[in-house]
């Protein structure tokens, strides 16, 4: 099966509940578990949160893209902003590391979605903006597979 | 499902019953909120109870631990109690558990802080 969901909305806080649960919904489809589930909502308000606080500091102005795909068992999810983007990826996926320590940002959303997805990959450069590419699998549907 | 928090004091302890979801928007409030209870009343220590709390993301960790800092200051501790198991996941990732201690439920987490009920 092949299925895929689109999305674009202002960088607004308020539409981060609106992000995660809507693609929880569109992922409801292949019958994840609940801690399935609750790893996919929590992970789609990391990135868009970070697109929303970092890419566009904060502005309103500004788009967010959530792109979702469906297939094999697996759902893929990239969440892209064109923001102000990273200069050093690999300091930003540091557990505990942030750049706004004032607004008193944890520095685990990227450690959180690694852990709760199966691959994460972070595309950045500085003027142009963040992609960020998850991908997980379904215990469920490796099962039945196999 | 959106937001809330109920504050309550007992003795020198601010009880925080936080309830929906807890994302970077509602935090921001939640931050308000919490800052003028500390700030406002004699408290010592803090009781988090998340029971009816539904979900959390690293936004609601950095309030909590920008509010640990503030009841270290003046020589409190920290509790949380009643936790979903999704949030403790969070908790562990975060290592929360080494400066914030877990108790099972509200009345346990009073009694470890000298509050009868
Ligand atoms: N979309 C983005 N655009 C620009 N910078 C980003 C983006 N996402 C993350 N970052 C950078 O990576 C750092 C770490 O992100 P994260 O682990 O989510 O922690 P936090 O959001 O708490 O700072 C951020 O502080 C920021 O500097
Ligand atoms: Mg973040």
């Amino acid at each position: 099966m092949n299925n895929e969901m689109h999305l674009k909305f202002s960088a607004r806080s308020e539409n981060e509940s609106f992000a995660r649960v809507s693609v929880a919904a569109f992922v409801a489809q292949m019958d994840p578990t609940m801690d399935e589930l609750t790893e996919i909502k929590t992970v789609v308000s990391e990135a868009v949160t970070n697109a929303i606080i970092h890419g566009y500091g904060e502005n309103g102005d500004g788009m967010v893209y959530i792109d979702c795909y469906l297939h094999d068992g697996a759902v893929e999810i990239d969440i892209r902003d064109e923001g102000v983007g990273m200069e050093n990826v690999e300091q930003a996926r540091q557990p505990l590391y942030t750049s706004k320590p004032e607004l008193e940002r944890s520095g685990m959303g990227f450690t959180i979605m690694e852990n709760f997805m199966d691959e994460v990959e972070v595309s950045s450069a500085p003027g142009h903006g963040t992609t960020v590419k998850m991908k997980k699998f379904f215990k469920k549907s490796e099962t039945l597979c196999n | 499902m959106s937001f809330s928090v109920e504050f309550d004091k007992k003795q020198n302890v601010l009880l925080v019953r936080m309830s929906g979801e807890l994302d970077h928007h509602s935090s921001e409030q939640l931050k308000t909120k919490w800052k003028e209870q500390l700030h406002n009343q004699d408290i010592k220590h803090v009781v988090i109870n998340l029971e009816m709390l539904s979900f959390m993301d690293s936004s609601g960790l950095g309030v909590i631990l920008g509010r640990y800092k503030e009841v270290k200051q003046i020589g409190g501790e920290m509790v949380v109690c009643s936790i979903s198991p999704a949030v403790q996941r969070l908790f562990e990732l975060a290592g929360m558990f080494k400066i914030i201690r877990l108790e099972e439920n509200e009345k346990y987490a009073l009694m470890s802080l000298g509050v009868a009920s």
